[in-house]
Order: C-alpha cells, then sequence, then structure tokens
C-alpha cells in the first residue's frame, strides 16, 4: 500500500454503499455488542465534561421534553469552571448535532480501474483487517512498529491497547508542538513541569505577566476566571506581545515588543532584578542553586542594549520589572501553553522559571501553588510487554531531556532516511487531525506514504480520515462514557462523563473499539470487565464512591491531605533536581552540553516586502476541531488576516478584501483570507487564528472558509533541547490572484 | 421593579458565551441572535484602547418599539422588561426600524424576537442565561428599586455609561467603564 495512498473525500463511496450500511449495522448486534446503555430514567439531567477541549470542565447536560439534548451547564463544584462553560463548552451541542459527521466504519479498497474509495464496513470487517495487519507487523517487525498518536479522551483506552499489544509509541502534538518546552524548562529548574491545568494562583496573584500568551483569547476556561477576579482586586498586569491582544487592553503595562525578541527582554529583566537587588534574598539563598553563575552571565543585558533588540524603551523595562518586584512573591511570569515558537524555547521558558524562582514565587501565594491529584486505580492486569525500541532509537542520541514522546518525532521514524534508523509503519491516530496539528504538510503526508497501515478515529470527517486505510466514526462525548477525570488543583477532585442519548448513526466509543479490538489481537486480558459501566464502577469504588452516586453528583472533590497549598515560612523543601534546588544554573544542561543559564540568540528576520505570521486562538474555537460545529460557526465562520494599516496602504489592501498570502518558500494558502486592516497588530508581523482552511469538503460548513497557518509553516526550527517544533520563524507576503494548486 | 443590567467592559474578553448561551437557553435559531458582542478599537499603533461590550435589548423605559407597533404586540412587561406577544405580530418590522440598539429580529418563524432578560429564569430566581454563564462574571443583572441587588450595587461603585442615551430611551443596560 506504500505510496499508492491518495486523499479519499469521505463522499466518495463505492455503489452500494448505503446498502452496506444497513448491513453494518446489523452486523454490529451479530457481533454480540449490546450498545444500549443501561441510563438511569430518573435523572433530569446527566454529568458530563466537556471534550470540546483539553481543560475538560465538568458540566451537566439538560435535554427537552422531546428527549433531545437542549443545553449544557458548567457544573457549580468544579473548581476548573466554577459552573460556567466557555463558548465552546455551551456550543459543544453541537458536536453532537453536526450531520457532517462520520457515520459509519470505513475502508480504503482499490477497484479494477486502480481507484481509490472508502467503502462503508462492518464494525467486525473494519476491526478484522485492523488486527490482521496488526498482527503482520507484529510478526515481521515487531510491535514497536506500531504508533498511536492522540489527542482527547480516547487515547486512553487506546493507549491500553497499544502497551498491551508491545509498543510504547504514543504521542500527542499537544507536547512537542505546544507545551513540551516549557515542561522541559520547568522541570530542569524546578524538578517538576507543570501539565494541565497550570498550577498559577492567579486569584491571588498581585501581578500576573503574559509573554504573548493571550489569556481571553485562549479561553483556558479556570485562569481566564481567575484572571476576571484578579482584575477586581486590582492586581497589575504586564502583557508583552506584538499584537493589541484583548488582554493587552485589559493590562497597565503593555509591551508591544519586536517579535522573536522576548529572550531578550526576560534576560533584561532577570539583570535588573539582580543589579537593583529586586529579588527575594531569603528564598534565593535558602532554595536557589547557581545565583552567582546566573548574575555573571546576565550582566551584559542592560536595558539599553535590550531596547536596541526589542524595541521596548529602557524606562519601560525598568519600571515592569520594579512592578514585579512590589508584587512578588505574589507574582506570576505565566509559563503559557503554546510555546513552540522559535526554536529556542525551552531555554526562553528557562528564564521565565528563573525570573519566577528570583521573585520567589513558586510555591508561594499569588504565584504558583503545589498541585494535589487523585490518582485512578486501574483494575489489576498483565503487565505490559517491554518494548524493545521506541521513536526514540530512530533520534540518536537526540532530545533526550523530553519528558514525554513528540508527534514529529513518530513522524520522522516513519520516514527511512540515511540518518535515522526508521521503523514505524503504523499509525492509530486518534481525535487529532495530524495535517493541522503538524507544521510541514509535506513530511506529515510523507510519512503517512510510507505507512503499511493508518486507522483514525475520529467524530468528524477532518482531513486526515482521508489519507486512512480504514476509519473508525467515534460517537461524542455527549453519547459515550470514558475515563474518569482526574483533575490536579488546589484540590483533588473526579468527575464522571456519561452518555446523555444513545449514539448517533452506527458509531461507538473509544473503550468499545479498543476492547474488541483487544480481543482480535488477543489481548483481552488487559479489558477484563464486559461493559465500561463495571469498569467505572470498580474504578470508582476504589475512590470511595460508584458509578451510581457519580451519575447523581457528576463531580466530586477531595480536601487538600494536608494544609500545604504554599510552602510555610522557612519550610526545607526538596526540589527533583540534581543539586536539590531550584537551579538557576542547569545542571542537566550543562550534562547534554546546553546553555546552563540561557542566552539570547538572534532570530532571522522577515525579507522586504514579507511579514512574520503569528497565529493564535480564538475563544470560541479550539484549533481546527471545532470548525465545523454550527453552533460555534455562527459566532465564528472563517479566520481573518489581521494587517497594520499601514501595511494595508502600502499594498492597497482594502478591509475585508479576500487575498492570498505566500510563505518564504513559495507555498501559497490553498483558499483567500479576508483582509481584516487593525492598529492591533506590529506593522512587521501579520496575525491569523489557527484551525481554518480546511480542504474536506466533507466540512461543509467550514470548507474554504479562511486560510491553514499550518499549511504555510513549512520552516520548523526544531529545539535541540527537546525536539519541539518552532513555528513562528514563517514569513508572508500577499497576493492578489491564486496562484497555481500546490502539489501536496 | 426595574431590571436592569451592567456590562464590565474592563472584564469581558468578547468571547461570545453569552450569545451560544442564549441561543441554547431560548432555542434561538443558529444565525440569529439575542445578544452579541461589540468590539471597539480607538488610537493608533502602540497607542491603543479596545472596548469589548456584551450588547443586547436596552430594556427602554421610554420605548420607542413599543410605542410604534401597531398591534399592540410589543409591550412592557412585568420589571419593565419590554416583551413580545408573538401571536399578536404580524411582522411588519416597524418596532426594527426605530429600535436605535438594532436589538430585534424577524424570527423564522414569522415574528419578531429579542432579548427577554430570561424572566422565566428571574422568575424562578435565576440570573439570565448570558450572566449565568460568563467565565469573567462580567454580567451584573437585578432590580434597580433594590438597593441590595448585584446591579444597584455595582452601579453604585463604578463609573458606567449608557448606548445613545440623546434618543432618550433611558435604556437599562449600563455599560462598567
Amino acid at each position: 500500500m506504500a505510496n499508492r495512498r491518495d486523499f479519499i473525500k469521505i463522499s466518495a463511496l463505492t455503489t452500494g454503499g448505503l446498502m452496506l450500511a444497513g448491513l453494518s449495522s446489523r452486523n454490529a448486534a451479530v457481533f454480540g455488542q449490546n450498545i444500549t446503555y443501561k441510563l438511569p430514567a430518573d435523572l433530569k439531567r446527566t454529568p458530563t465534561y466537556c471534550e470540546v477541549c483539553f481543560w475538560k470542565c465538568a458540566g451537566w447536560v439538560y435535554k427537552n421534553e422531546s428527549g433531545e439534548i437542549q443545553k449544557i451547564i458548567g457544573n457549580d463544584d468544579d473548581p476548573a469552571c466554577n459552573g460556567r462553560l466557555c463558548p465552546r463548552g455551551t456550543g459543544g451541542i453541537g458536536m453532537y448535532y453536526d450531520e457532517d459527521r462520520l457515520k459509519e466504519p470505513l475502508l480504503r479498497v482499490t477497484d479494477s480501474a486502480g481507484k481509490q474509495t472508502f467503502k462503508p464496513v462492518s464494525w467486525e470487517e473494519a476491526f478484522d483487517f485492523i488486527a490482521q495487519k496488526m498482527q503482520k507487523i507484529k510478526a515481521e517487525h515487531g510491535p514497536e512498529c506500531t504508533a498511536l498518536l492522540t489527542h482527547g479522551s480516547g487515547g486512553d483506552y487506546f493507549g491500553r491497547l497499544l502497551k498491551a499489544y508491545g509498543s510504547n509509541n504514543i504521542a500527542a502534538p499537544s507536547y512537542a508542538q505546544c507545551r513540551g518546552p516549557r515542561e522541559v524548562a520547568f522541570i530542569a529548574t524546578f524538578g517538576e513541569g507543570l501539565d494541565s491545568p497550570e498550577n498559577t494562583d492567579i486569584r491571588d496573584t498581585r501581578c500576573l505577566v503574559l509573554i504573548g500568551s493571550h489569556l481571553g483569547e485562549n479561553m483556558h476556561n479556570g485562569q481566564v476566571q481567575e484572571m476576571s477576579d484578579a482584575i477586581d482586586r486590582g492586581a497589575t498586569i504586564i502583557t508583552v506581545d506584538p499584537r493589541f491582544s484583548t488582554v493587552a487592553s485589559k493590562s497597565k503595562f503593555w509591551l508591544p515588543i519586536k517579535p522573536s525578541t522576548d529572550l531578550a527582554l526576560l534576560l533584561t529583566w532577570i539583570n535588573v532584578l539582580i543589579e537593583n537587588g529586586w529579588y527575594d534574598k531569603d528564598y534565593v539563598e535558602k532554595y536557589t542553586y547557581g545565583f552567582e553563575q546566573l548574575k555573571a552571565e546576565v550582566k551584559k543585558y542592560s536595558p539599553e542594549w535590550a531596547f536596541g533588540i526589542t524595541t521596548i524603551a529602557p524606562e519601560q523595562i525598568r519600571a515592569t520589572a520594579r512592578e514585579m518586584y512590589n508584587a512578588s512573591p505574589a507574582v506570576i511570569i505565566h509559563p503559557g501553553r503554546h510555546v513552540t515558537w522559535y526554536g529556542d524555547d525551552t531555554q526562553r521558558l528557562r528564564a521565565v522559571a528563573i525570573l519566577n524562582a528570583l521573585l520567589g514565587s513558586w510555591g508561594r501565594r499569588g504565584g504558583f501553588y503545589r498541585n494535589e491529584k487523585k490518582t485512578v486505580n486501574h483494575h489489576p492486569m498483565p503487565p505490559f510487554p517491554k518494548p524493545t525500541r521506541t521513536w526514540r532509537d530512530a533520534m540518536g542520541d537526540k532530545f533526550q531531556l523530553a519528558d514525554l514522546a513528540l508527534a514529529n518525532g513518530v513522524c520522522d521514524a516513519t520516514i527511512p532516511s540515511v540518518t535515522l534508523d526508521c521503523h514505524i509503519r503504523a499509525w492509530i491516530v486518534n481525535g487529532t487531525n495530524l495535517l493541522n496539528t503538524l507544521p510541514d504538510q509535506k513530511k506529515t503526508i510523507e510519512a503517512i506514504h510510507n505507512l503499511d497501515l493508518m486507522v483514525v478515529v475520529d467524530t468528524m470527517p477532518m482531513e486526515i480520515t482521508g489519507y486512512a486505510d480504514v476509519v473508525l466514526p467515534e460517537c461524542t462525548y455527549l453519547e459515550r462514557y470514558d475515563s474518569i477525570r482526574s483533575l490536579q488543583g488546589r484540590e483533588g477532585s473526579i468527575a464522571l462523563r456519561m452518555p446523555a442519548v444513545e449514539p448517533k448513526y452506527n458509531t461507538r466509543s473509544a473503550w468499545w473499539m479498543a476492547k474488541q479490538l483487544a480481543q482480535k489481537l488477543d489481548l483481552k486480558d488487559y479489558f477484563p470487565f464486559d461493559s465500561q459501566e463495571e469498569e467505572l464502577d470498580w474504578e470508582f469504588k476504589q475512590l470511595g464512591t460508584s458509578l451510581e452516586e457519580m451519575q447523581r453528583i457528576g463531580l466530586r472533590r477531595y480536601k487538600r491531605e494536608f494544609d500545604d497549598l504554599y510552602y510555610a515560612p522557612g519550610e526545607t523543601v526538596e526540589f527533583m533536581t540534581n543539586s536539590g534546588k531550584i537551579e538557576l544554573y542547569s545542571t542537566a544542561f550543562a550534562d547534554q552540553g546546553f546553555d546552563p543559564v540561557p542566552r539570547y540568540t538572534k532570530h532571522e528576520e522577515p525579507a522586504p516586502g514579507f511579514y512574520r505570521l503569528i497565529y493564535g486562538r480564538a475563544p470560541m474555537h479550539t484549533f481546527s476541531r471545532t470548525a465545523n460545529n454550527p453552533n460555534l460557526v455562527d459566532l465564528m465562520d472563517e479566520n481573518t488576516c489581521w494587517i497594520n494599516p499601514k501595511v494595508a496602504k502600502e499594498w492597497g489592501i482594502q478591509n475585508d478584501q479576500y487575498i492570498w498570502l505566500e510563505n518564504q518558500d513559495g507555498i501559497v494558502s490553498e483558499f483567500p483570507i479576508k483582509a481584516r486592516i487593525t492598529e492591533r497588530i506590529r506593522f512587521d508581523s501579520i496575525y491569523m487564528v489557527h484551525g481554518f482552511g480546511h480542504s474536506n469538503k466533507k466540512l461543509s460548513r467550514t470548507y474554504g472558509r479562511g486560510i491553514s497557518d499550518s499549511q504555510l509553516i513549512t520552516r520548523v526550527h526544531v529545539d535541540p533541547i527537546m525536539g519541539g517544533t518552532g513555528m513562528r520563524g514563517n514569513f508572508v507576503t500577499f497576493r492578489f490572484d491564486q496562484a497555481k494548486k500546490q502539489e501536496l | 421593579m426595574r431590571y436592569a443590567m451592567a456590562v464590565d467592559t474592563k472584564k469581558c474578553v468578547g468571547c461570545s458565551d453569552c450569545v451560544v448561551a442564549c441561543q441554547t437557553e431560548n432555542n434561538v435559531p443558529i444565525g440569529y441572535c439575542r445578544d452579541w458582542v461589540v468590539e471597539v478599537t480607538d488610537g493608533t499603533y502602540p497607542q491603543l484602547e479596545l472596548e469589548l461590550r456584551s450588547e443586547r435589548c436596552n430594556h427602554c423605559e421610554n420605548a420607542p418599539c413599543v410605542r410604534c407597533c401597531p398591534t399592540g404586540a410589543s409591550f412592557i412587561s412585568e420589571g419593565g422588561i419590554v416583551k413580545v406577544k408573538e401571536n399578536k405580530c404580524i411582522g411588519c418590522g416597524a418596532c426594527i426600524t426605530s429600535c436605535p440598539y438594532d436589538a430585534r429580529f424577524v424570527h423564522p418563524r414569522g415574528y419578531v424576537d429579542k432579548c427577554t432578560f430570561c424572566d422565566h429564569r428571574v422568575k424562578e430566581g435565576l440570573n439570565p442565561a448570558c450572566v449565568a454563564v460568563c467565565p469573567t462574571k462580567c454580567m451584573y443583572f437585578g432590580d434597580l428599586d433594590d438597593p441590595n441587588s448585584d446591579v444597584s450595587k455595582v452601579l453604585k461603585m463604578r463609573k458606567s455609561k449608557t448606548l445613545i442615551p440623546e434618543a432618550g430611551t433611558i435604556p437599562h443596560l449600563y455599560f462598567l467603564i
């Protein structure tokens, strides 16, 4: 099948598709699967936790008199949302009602003329095909040659399946394409990462510093709520962003920095704090390691020097540093979330971590609190076989400091090359549209062409489904049980997701699919329960509750075991670093040959006529996964290209005019994008919201609306420390006619 | 009793949650809305100001929509809430033209529709859906005649404005500035 994988639109069914679809649901019954849930009849509302983004807010699903889902309301007890879902959570019903959903299992077939199409098949046929391929790959190449790329709850079950099968190649683009650098930086500094949701004590902070992080537009619910509380309490917000973001408009200080120079500002702030003695001397003395090396290394970064680099006035740099010190230790230099920008991101986040350490905010009220989380125990099952290889073996000695698997690493380990020991031959892709989540679409497609098997599990016909051998239609989160949500926070909490209604169409939950596949692969001992209800009930009982109780309360909080939300005065703390201290000077980085104290490096600037491509988020969408949601499309149906009025005038671009963008490598956007002429963006950059420009016509509401930034991100700056894919080093110019279509 | 709402422009992030919560609460068909978000940018880079406002019917004391309605379908209900009797409305659109806030639209079923301050919820002692859902808690609702209501308290504490006061409609939608 290698190199013969054409993109198939989900609509391209073979003749007789309808009849086969009818058969497939009957086959499901023959297959012995009872999918009728035992839903308590007396429940007026059913609990869930949201799947529209990774925040996983707990809520209640309400139905109307006809038994149809009408609305979803936040759970008042949930620390993630406090009873208030965000627009995406409120609009989550659109995922269920979207008539463009995947409706039945599909198998790639080639007809006598060589044309490839999808044939609707029964679940049994789909699973037989997958199991046969997986057994063959296991026998011929080893089970490690199968990888899982995942985003979202179903990944837990496919992950279990994969580990039972013998592979540990489980990667989520949320790591190396998003928050990975900050995890590695904070582990290097404090001995622990941040994970999700971050332990930022925004509610009680007196100064919140955001580096390119657009809280409010990114709609990380609990944090946005706490920021609003902090505004009420008179906290200072300092925002560093080349764009006048929503939160910049709510800030006492907005520093309109030249893009790609953030590290210069951060290092200068460190220097200013040290030079003026504006740091927590007791904290630094007691808890940190390497202060003198840090001091010597940052001495060269004066505000006057930084002015020339960042375009931020020296007095602004000093004033903001003073503001942070005055608020300390109730100050947060926010680590951000999507931080894979320029390839030196781990070092930039190290500077962020060091600033927090100097101001003594880690472990302090208004800074970063200590997390608490409830552990969910699983029913005993046989130990997982130990894989002999992972994606790391293909990388040589690179990226040793990555603490999770790299999705791009899996991609690299799929493409045969002279330098890499490639070995991955099968992908299971769960809930992530890799063509939009990974930069460099050409490379992703090249990797896909080298696969013997690709299975895609999704609720929507995202572009990635067009490359699959088998498409497995998952039911939405409103139609299924899922694993227990255990959330970290000031208190631990657990939440239940249960189906509010029976699955529409011939769709199934990830648990069910993984269990069926496990049976076919002789791995059924890893799924010891007959139904998901029994499995959840067993797990809830270990947590002192039951499925029955959780169906009624939805969410349970657990009081902290000890009164240790913050460090007690004078408390002795052992940090999980080599030195046992907060490492201002990183011994782990020094061991690996990386700068133990961050150093400023200059990044490429746009050529004349080109502008840096900056992308971000809108509060009503979660990347590309919501782009076709009818309720959310109603709020925002395309992305726009933000252009400074001076630039627009130079090019003669009018507001609302549709234009094409071409990047530094000659790649032209597949669709045009509407120009938004606004003072809110710097003259050297353009901005757009990520997640639009869908090319699959089956996504009827969003097809061809706006453009895909991922398509224009062909130059990737890989972080040498942990392998993150820096994506902000791409430049675009304007075109006024449609270029010839790019070969993908 | 005079119901009113205040929206804090210093906290609103323009996420439109109020819009979608209203749609699902009140079965407003997709493509229509009873509330919406306005963004106003002022100044030139980098001296900029941005105001975000969640807007809806102002539930005016001196409501032009009620005065101009030929059938009496538009009326002022209990607590000063401006409403439309669906079965009396002929969809002529006079009220739509007369409203300085552009708060009304013709529902696909043929009658004029608009914000009701979620009076079905208010009767049960709940806040309107938009107020209840707002992640920034930037909206305050209550009775202006009750000095202890959320809206009375916040209007006493904070500077506020109304939209198009020169129209003389005496609006009950305030914006904290």
